[in-house]
Formats: C-alpha cells, structure tokens, sequence
C-alpha cells in the first residue's frame, strides 16, 4: 500500500484512561502483520493494521498458552471478521472483540486505536 | 453469587452436594430442561474451586493453568441464578426436616436432594502411609503440593499401575524426578489390558525412562527422623529409595454423608440408586456419579457413565423418562505418549469366545479381538495404535463385514483392511461419551444443513469430551455430504476454490509474483480484495518462494509483501518455543562439522546463555534465545561461515549420513560427501511440507535413509534413490525409484521428483502421503520422473536449476538490512525493553523456560478465582 506523503508523519496511539498513548509511527506497521508494545503498567499490546489500513490493538498475551505471542501471529479475515491467528497453538482471535473464533468461552482484552 | 430473585417459600429447591465433571453435567441438564427457571437451585462445593476437568488433570505439568481447566462459566451460574458456594462442603443432612447444614452453619432446606460427592484417592493401610512426601493425586490442589514437594526431591514413586498411576509417573518424570511405578498387579494397567498387552505397554514405558516393578506390593513407607520419605518397602524383601510417594491404588465412592443420614450403601461402598439414579432409601434423594452404586450393582469410575447419570437424574426431577441401566467400559487413552484402548468384552469373559492377536513386541503394537463363536466381534484391546478404535467400537456386537483378522493387521501388511466408518450401521455409537449414534451423525449433516465437523460436534454434542471420534466424525461428515450430492469444496482455504496444486499452476503459468495479485485475481468472490487468512498466506508464501527467480519474485522471503506472508517462524527465521523464546540452529551439511565450527557454537550458545541439545538431525540447536538477540546470534554465526539451517521453514531442514566409506570398514561410497552436496544443492527450497534425507555408505543403513522423504544408500555399483519415507506419527518405510545410479543420475532424479512433489502436493502434505495419495501412486511418479511420461522433465530441471543458482542466506541478507532489523525487538515502543514474560531457569546444568511466568499474564478479573493457589 502506497502512503501519501503527508501522512508519514501519523503516529499510532492506545487509548488508556482519558489519555492516548503513543505507540510507534504509523509506517512501522506493515499491512497483516503485527508489533508488539509495552504500556507503562507493564501491560503488553499486539497491534495491527489490515491491507485497508485499519487499525486494531488487542492484548498480546495467548490466553491458552500463556506467551506473549499475539503480535506474531499471521492475520485473517473470515466472513469479513478480521482475526489474528496465534504463533502458538494456531487459535483466531477476532481483531475488533477480542473473542477467540475457536472456543467462544475465551476472549482477551481490545484497546480503542487510532493515527494521529 | 446472586440469587434467583423469584426464590420464595413457593419455589421448591434442588441442593446439589458437590460440584465436579458430574455435577456440572447435572446444572446443565437441569438448564437445559429449564428446571432452573422453576426451582432455586444451591450448589455446595467443596473443593476452593468450581468445577473443572479432572480427566485432563496432568496437563497442569503441561503448562495448562487451573483456570484453563475450568469447566465452569460463571456467567451460566448467574444466568440460570444458580447459588454457588465454593469451599463449602455439606456436612450433615437431616432428611426428616428435609435440610442440608454446611461446613460455614448455612442451613438449606431441600425438596430435591442430589449428591455427587465423587471419590476419595484409596491409600493402602501401610505404616507411615501419611508421612511428609507422601501424596494422592486427585484435585488441582494435590498437584500443587506434589509440584511445589518435588522441587527438594530427586526421585519419586507412585504406587500403583492403572491409568491414574501411569499418568502421575509421567508427571513426576517431567517435574524432574527418576520415577517408579510400583503395581501390586502382574502387569500394567489390570484392569484394562491383558498379559499381552500390559508386555506390549510395559516395554514402551520402561523405553521412555520409568521403572516398572510389577507383582510386587507396598509394605511400609520408611521414613527419617523428621518424619519425611525417604524409601519404600516392597513385598519382595527389596527397598527403594525415594524422596515422594504418590498413591493412586485406586478410589472408594464418598458415601460418609449418605451414611451418615441413613441411606443405603453397598457392602463395597457407594450410595444404592435405582435406574432413575434416586436412592433406593428416599424417593427425594439422588446420587450420581462416582459416589453412586448404580443399578446394576456397579460404581463407575469414568466420566461418560457419570454424565448419563446425571442427565437421567435431571430429565427424572423433570417427570421425564429416563435410565440408567449400566454402561460400557470402554475407553481410549494417550497414556504418555501410547495409545492404549479396550473396548467391550476386553478380557473374554465370554463363554466360548476366540481370539485374534497381532504383537509386535519390537513396536510396542498390540492387538486383540475377543470374537464370538458365531462372528461376533465382542470386544477387543489395541495398545500402541488405537487407530481402529472408533470403527471397532462400533462395530461391537455385530459381524463385521470383513474377516477380524485383517481389522488388526497393520497397513501394508497384505491383508490389512481399512474399514471406514461408512460401513457401519446407523445404530452404531460412534461417540461413547456423548451416547450419539452413526444415524443422529447424518441426519445432523442431511436433516439440519450442517456441513463442516465443528457445526456437527455442537449440534450433536459429538466428540465433545474425550475427542477420541473426532476423526471418524470428519469422515461420516464427508462420506455423507457426498452422497447426498454436496460437491465437498476441495478448495484450499475460504479465500481459495482451488486446490493448492491449481494454484501453483495458475502462479507458474501467468508469472503471477505477489499473494494480492492472486487473491484479487483468483480468489472466491467474497475474498478478493480482503487480508487472505492464515491458511493461504504461507502456502502461497510457499509456492512463490519456490518458484521466486523463475516467476520474477524476490528470493529473499522477507522482501516486501512476502514477509508479510510466512507463517510466524519464517518470518523470525527461527522457531518459536512455548514461552515466546526463539531456537536457533545453523546449518552442518551432512553433519559434518570442524573442531572450530563446534568451538563457535559452543561459544555462541555460552555467550548468549542458551540451551543446546543435538538434534535427531545431527546438528546443534540453540533455544532460549529472545526476539532481539537473534541478529546478534546470526552474526556471529554467519561470521564464523555458518548460514540459516531452515529448521523454521517447510523447507529442506537436513540431509543426514554415516561416515561412509572414507573411515567405515563396510563403506562402498562417500556417503559424506554426497549428503553435503545434497544439502548445499537443496538448501532454501520452499516446498509443501518439511523436506528430510539421509545418505548411507552401505546397505547396512546406519543414516536411516529409508526413513525419508528421498533417501539414498550406497551400492557397489553406485547410488540407490528411495522416495516417500517418514518418521514421526505414521513411519512408513521409503519406496525404491531407482537403482545403481551415478552421481550426476541421482542428482537428475532428485531434482525431478522434488519439483514434481512441490508441484502436485497439497499443503501440508508429507512426500510420504502425496504418494500414497496421488492416482497411480509411485508407478505414476516413476513415469513422470524416470520415463518423463509427461513430458516435463527439462522444466522440472530447469526450475531446480533456477533456485539453486539463486540461493541466498536469509539469516545473511537480514542483518545487513536495517530497517528489517528493527522488527526483531520485543516491543516497538522499548526497543531495549527484553519481554519480560520469557523468563529461564536452571536445570542439569543448562536453561529452561520458567513456565509459572507465563500464568502471570493479566487476566479480566472475573477470571480470577478466589484461592487459587500461590505459583
């Protein structure tokens, strides 16, 4: 995807509380693929940003397997639900509600994400 | 825990006395049958959690947190208004005044009572049986204090054979410890398997390290002055040290409180119920589960019993019919690694029944059919492949339609039959816990439009508890989705129609180089434009990193679009361990190695404080290391001339060989020389599935090259290519394609049949079944490579010649790229901030990851229950 020059300089921010984040540049983020970041309570994220370049922010930890591994997972989308499928044990993760597409009992933090 | 706020005087009240597997099976029931809308239910439990998976207990050694074994979802305890008490056992029960007292002074007055009270782990009545280090192995609790016992301990023993037993060795072999199995018992596992069996057993056991001491008995725990194990007494006169003990002899029901209110026991334990699962002392008493004396005069162990009962308790208290009239003993299991399965009448205790016994002692295989005089197949015992066990099951208690004997030979061994599931009868029940039969199967498939096995398993609830079914599911699924003339979409994924060979071909003939342009041109409708899914992505990753220079794509599989493409280990070059650490394993072409290059990796390994352990595939890997270490480790790797050995890759991983004729008296060719140029020939190929080879100097064999997806072995008069070996799950023994080859011949061979495999395999698919798959099997491979029947043999070569004229180190080209080097950071945002979830500790001398780190991730607070133990 091709960045129109102006819009270099976006940066990537968390919302946490009342305040946003800064996370990284925008162009760090390549399309389907994810980075992780750490939050100043020791929280960590996975964001990433689909081929449209939407973005989405979601917990990094891997609920089944513990590991904080979320943000290397290869991303999806199945029946227009963007997803992130674990490095680990392979389990999808719905980028916009956290829930887990393969067993509907687990679901994992999402944080509100924009460029600015 | 809220109440349900209708719960007035009126309402009448069912108290459940106890919340396992079983009870919650009952709450579910009870939902189901929406008898929690009408009436106020209490559940009293006494353990400091609710329910949870005892079956699956030992995977807590496994990394499995006591929350991921909950069975419980608090939001269906609130939403059926359902008042739990955790840690609150009942403690006497007045059935004149019709009221439970529990251990807290609540009082409940019940209409319905229901115990589920389980087992209590029998100990035998040995001195000392209570000594500090002695344990049972039961509740999550149990595997805390064994856990936190065996970090002082060196060695431990558990006493007793059965399933339980060998499962809790295992345990305690993980945690570190010499383990022993002392069974009082001729042989393992009594109760399920037989002589034969038990041998078959005990062999693969004592092969994984455990010590089996079978047909001897417990006689006294010994213990030093402080009151801690330190040995065992045996029933032979021998002694045995040991710093632990677990007892897992078995368990007795818990029936104290039903005794001690008067109900009904058995002379052997166990509350007496009829066939609606109510006492036989009070109509307005119910017992389920491992606590209960069934009808039929047995308790059952097992969970599938215990949920019928529980659901034959629920549909009685809902004026339903429903029995429990006894059930079938079967089961299957992964014990350690071996399939062990016993089905039926397991042992003959038929009158006139036969047998039919296959044993391979050497493979650990055992098998037995018990057959009645009239063909009857009435039960039977599979050890160390269990693979017929769902179609065996049954077909329990009818003539199958093929003779016994070729249903326990092994495939490929002449008269071995593979019966499918298609053949069996509709009343045939192919889910044992779940009770579901073949024809509620297909009619989920015919009559309620399902199409796939997990829309299948959540209508029918198949294959829901043990999963042992799920594979026939897949093929009752298929079979019928055929037959009723639903095209079965063969495509490669929901963003593809095609299989992946199509889409190989579609690449190959329009030079089409990125994954947009193919999912934009060729994907389903509803695909195109949109982000793929994790299926497509590599496998097309695969198929342009295989045909890269040929089709005008970069060969580095980190330019561009492609990175964004591989699985997560090729896009880190290196492979991701449970923890969230990285393994890192050079290339060592054919194994050969110098003095220098060992020092290197010693140093490396040293430096970086990582965990080294040789590899099956006779080279050195590297684990531990974090996400921001690796281009530093590749560096000096590539350095000291090392380059990647694409242990991360669906890629050629190791070509393999013995020191051949150079050294070996027997040798007849370099072996050597030709697995290094072999591999240095096929390095980076990118191709459906992992590739391995072996070279061995003579037909002695000591490189396994047989064992391979192409193997070569020496003769007098040249080389001998075998194709479509494996290891691993499903060994299977190369086919030969050619023989008495030149160098040059072989090497021609090996680059047709690589590119014809690459080709034609589905994703994922080992050479191993690509020829047992493709029509005309290894006849048709022979003719496309070897006779060239189609034609393409110079553009097979020609694409072979492409990639290794091309070939470049990934690790190499990485860390000369900056702005790829800066994706290998823990965090974007604290590029020098280490993850601080990946986390080691020592053991024997080296690093492991330090698991309990990864259980301290944040969790919404809900998830968190109260008295969960310190880790």
């Amino acid at each position: 995807m091709t960045l129109a020059p102006e819009t270099t300089d976006l940066k990537v921010q968390l919302q946490l509380d009342d305040s946003w984040f800064t996370v990284c540049d925008l162009n760090v983020l390549l399309p389907g693929r994810g980075v992780a970041a750490l939050l100043p309570d020791g929280r960590q994220v996975a964001l990433f940003r689909d081929r449209a370049g939407k973005l989405y922010a979601i917990d990094n930890r891997d609920p089944f397997g513990g590991a904080a591994v979320l943000s290397r997972g290869l991303t999806g989308s199945l029946q227009g639900r963007p997803f992130v499928a674990s490095p680990l044990l392979k389990q999808r993760f719905d980028l916009e509600t956290g829930e887990c597409l393969d067993d509907e009992t687990v679901r994992i933090a999402t944080y509100e994400v924009r460029a600015a | 825990m809220t109440a349900s706020p209708e719960a007035t005087e009126a309402t009448p009240t069912i108290v459940l006395v106890g919340h396992g597997m079983v009870g919650q099976r009952f709450l579910e029931a009870l939902a189901e049958r929406g008898l929690t809308a009408t009436h106020r239910v209490v559940v009293l439990c006494e353990e400091p959690r609710p329910a949870y998976d005892r079956v699956a207990l030992t995977s807590y050694f496994s990394g499995k947190t006591p929350e991921d074994l909950s069975m419980t979802d608090m939001e269906f305890i609130q939403a059926h208004g359902i008042e739990l008490y955790v840690g609150d056992p009942a403690e006497t029960v007045d059935r004149e005044a019709k009221k439970v007292t529990a251990k807290s002074g609540q009082v409940f007055d019940y209409d319905v009572l229901v115990l589920a009270t389980g087992s209590f782990p029998f100990v035998p009545p040995v001195p000392n049986k209570d000594a500090t280090g002695c344990f049972v192995y039961r509740t999550i609790e149990d595997l805390l204090a064994i856990e936190e016992y065996a970090k002082n301990s060196t060695t431990g023993a558990v006493v007793g054979g059965g399933l339980l037993g060998l499962e809790a060795a295992g345990a305690l072999k993980g945690l570190g410890l010499t383990s022993h199995i002392v069974e009082f018992a001729p042989r393992l596992m009594p109760v399920q398997v037989d002589e034969g069996g038990g041998a078959a057993l005990l062999r693969t056991i004592e092969e994984m390290g455990l010590s089996v001491h079978t047909g001897v008995g417990t006689q006294e725990i010994v213990v030093d002055e402080s009151g801690a194990v330190t040995g065992m007494k045996l029933s032979d006169g021998s002694e045995l040290a040991t710093d632990l003990v677990v007892f897992s002899a078995g368990v007795r029901p818990r029936d104290q409180l039903a005794r001690d209110c008067g109900l009904t026991v058995g002379e052997r334990g166990g509350i007496t119920v009829d066939e609606q699962c109510r006492t036989v002392s009070d109509p307005s008493v119910f017992a389920i589960g491992e606590c209960a004396l069934a009808a039929d005069g047995r308790v059952y162990g097992l969970v599938a019993p215990g949920y019928e009962q529980a659901e034959t308790a629920a549909a009685t208290i809902a004026a339903d019919e429903a029995a429990f009239t006894g059930a079938d003993l079967s089961t299957k299991l992964k014990l350690l690694g071996v399939d062990v399965a016993s089905f039926g009448d397991a042992h003959g205790a038929t009158e006139d029944c036969l047998d039919v016994v296959y044993s391979d002692s050497r493979a650990g295989l055992y098998k037995k059919l018990v057959i009645g005089r009239d063909g009857t197949l009435l039960g039977g015992i599979l050890v160390g492949d269990a693979e017929a066990y769902g179609t065996l099951k049954a077909f329990t208690g009818s003539v199958p339609p093929v003779s016994p004997e070729s249903l326990v030979l092994p495939a490929g061994a002449g008269e071995s039959v593979q019966l499918g599931p298609s053949a069996l009868p509709d009343d045939a029940i192919i889910c044992s816990c779940n009770n579901v039969r073949k024809g509620t199967i297909r009619a989920a498939v015919t009559d309620h439009q399902c199409t796939t096995v997990p829309e299948v398993k959540k209508c029918t609830k198949a294959g829901t508890t043990c999963g042992s079914c799920v594979k026939v599911l897949g093929q009752l699924v298929n079979a019928e989705l055929e037959a009723s003339g639903v095209e079965v979409d063969k495509g490669l994924c929901g963003c593809f129609g095609q299989t992946r060979e199509e889409l190989y071909e579609i690449v190959l003939a329009l030079r089409i180089n990125t994954y947009q342009d193919l999912l934009d041109r060729y994907g389903r409708d509803e695909a195109r434009g949109g982000d793929g899914c994790e299926i497509c992505k590599p496998a097309v990753a695969s198929i342009i990193a295989s045909l890269a220079p040929t089709i005008g794509a970069d060969v580095y599989v980190l330019d561009g679009e492609q990175a964004a493409l591989q699985d997560s280990n090729d896009h880190f070059l290196a492979n991701l361990q449970k923890n969230g650490s990285y393994s890192v394993v050079p290339r060592i072409p054919g194994g050969e190695i110098t003095p220098e290059g060992l020092i290197v990796i010693g140093e490396i390994a040293r430096d970086f404080g990582l965990y080294t352990k040789i590899t099956g595939g006779q080279r050195i890997d590297m684990f531990g290391a974090r996400v921001e270490q690796l281009p530093l480790i590749w560096t000096r790797l590539v350095d000291a001339g090392f380059e990647s050995g694409h242990a991360y890759g669906k890629s050629l991983r190791t070509v393999k060989s013995c020191v051949g004729q150079t050294w070996c008296r027997y040798g007849v060719q370099d072996s050597v020389r030709m697995a290094i140029d072999l591999e240095l020939r096929y390095r980076g190929l990118r191709s459906p599935h992992k590739l391995k080879s072996a070279v061995s100097g003579c037909a002695r064999e000591c490189a396994e090259a047989q064992s391979k997806d192409f193997g070569v072995i020496a003769t007098s008069g040249g080389w001998n290519l075998y194709v479509g070996g494996n290891g691993g799950a499903t060994p299977r023994h190369a086919d030969l394609l050619a023989q008495d080859l030149s160098d040059a011949e072989l090497i021609k061979l090996i680059d047709r049949f690589l590119m014809f495999y690459i080709r034609t395999a589905d994703r994922l698919e080992r050479t191993s079944t690509w020829l047992e798959r493709i029509p005309g099997g290894l006849d048709h491979v022979r003719d496309v490579v070897v006779e060239d029947s189609l034609g393409i043999c110079e553009e097979l070569e020609s694409l072979m010649a492409n990639h290794v004229s091309h070939y470049r180190d990934e690790w190499a080209d990485t860390i000369n790229d900056p702005e790829k080097l800066a994706r290998f950071v823990s965090f974007v945002n604290a590029p020098d901030t280490p993850d601080p979830v990946v986390g080691f500790v020592p053991e024997r001398d080296q690093i492991k990851p330090d698991l309990p780190l990864l259980s301290i991730g944040i969790r919404p607070a809900e998830d968190v229950l109260e008295g969960t133990a310190q880790r």
